[in-house]
């Protein structure tokens, strides 16, 4: 079996989002390795309880894993490079999640009316949910 | 091939392969963590902004080691999986072992939520 070849992509906004995919894929998991890593030498090596290693993973803001009794959260977790890094990370989940999502409904409901409908609808929650996390994280 | 029209639920027919569980792995879940992460980030804006109690209740399911197992298997799934198909779009020399990596990453992921299952077992029977 030979592997088959693969017309040259254009830039459209299908390849554009392919492309995101996968780069924000492995960003997120570069940055959640980030996380647990900054997580177990700012003092949690001790507590291997599976909810708050994921909290420190992907969401490490100082509100969120405010009752999973870590040391000193605010501490170590209320300033700008982990707002910074909340942010990206938020941005990259939800824009992953969210054009996921999308590409499963528009595989079941193909080329009709819903698909430009269906869309308006994902991009306005969406920038909802961008709008409710950078909120969440700039106000902790 | 000639793409039939088809109802919906036949995509989701089991037609043989080790690669279509991991499609469909992959897709329940990518989109039960886009469910979980939605409503984490609506329930912490709830708590952080009115107190609500709605967020702590959602917490409580979340925390718990019987929703924490199933997710876990899902998310690291969804990773490992995702993994794969960047490797073998990048080099798409490997799709003929397509079957072979696909074992290859069972075989990765078994110990990685093996670690996870101890970890959740450890606390359910420390009985917290």
């Amino acid at each position: 079996m030979r592997s088959r070849t693969v017309p040259q992509p254009s830039m459209s906004f299908e390849y554009i989002m392919w492309m995101f995919t996968r780069i924000s894929g492995l960003a997120l998991l570069f940055m959640g390795a980030v996380g647990l890593v900054m997580a177990f030498i700012m003092g949690g090596r001790e507590l291997l309880d599976m909810p708050t290693l994921a909290r420190w993973t992907f969401f490490p803001n100082p509100n969120h894993v405010v009752n999973s009794d870590i040391p000193d959260v605010t501490q170590g977790w209320a300033n700008a490079y982990w707002q910074i890094m909340q942010i990206v990370i938020a941005f990259f989940g939800i824009s992953h999640g969210f054009n996921g999502l999308r590409v499963v409904i528009e595989d079941y409901i193909g080329n009709t009316i819903w698909q430009p409908m269906l869309r308006g609808l994902i991009f306005l929650v969406w920038l909802f949910f961008m709008i409710m996390a950078v909120f969440v994280i700039l106000a902790s | 091939m000639a793409v039939k029209p088809q109802t919906w639920w036949q995509g989701w027919r089991y037609r043989g392969g080790g690669t279509m569980i991991a499609w469909l792995l992959h897709r329940i879940g990518g989109l039960a963590m886009v469910l979980f992460v939605g409503m984490h980030v609506f329930a912490s804006f709830l708590t952080q902004q009115f107190g609500s109690d709605v967020g702590t209740a959602i917490n409580i399911v979340y925390e718990s080691p019987y929703f924490q197992a199933p997710l876990y298997f899902l998310v690291i799934f969804h990773a490992l999986n995702g993994l794969r198909i960047i490797l073998l779009d990048t080099f798409p020399k490997l799709l003929e072992y397509q079957r072979e990596v696909t074992w290859l990453q069972w075989i990765v992921f078994i110990p990685l939520y093996g670690l996870a299952v101890f970890f959740i077992v450890a606390r359910i029977l420390s009985g917290e």
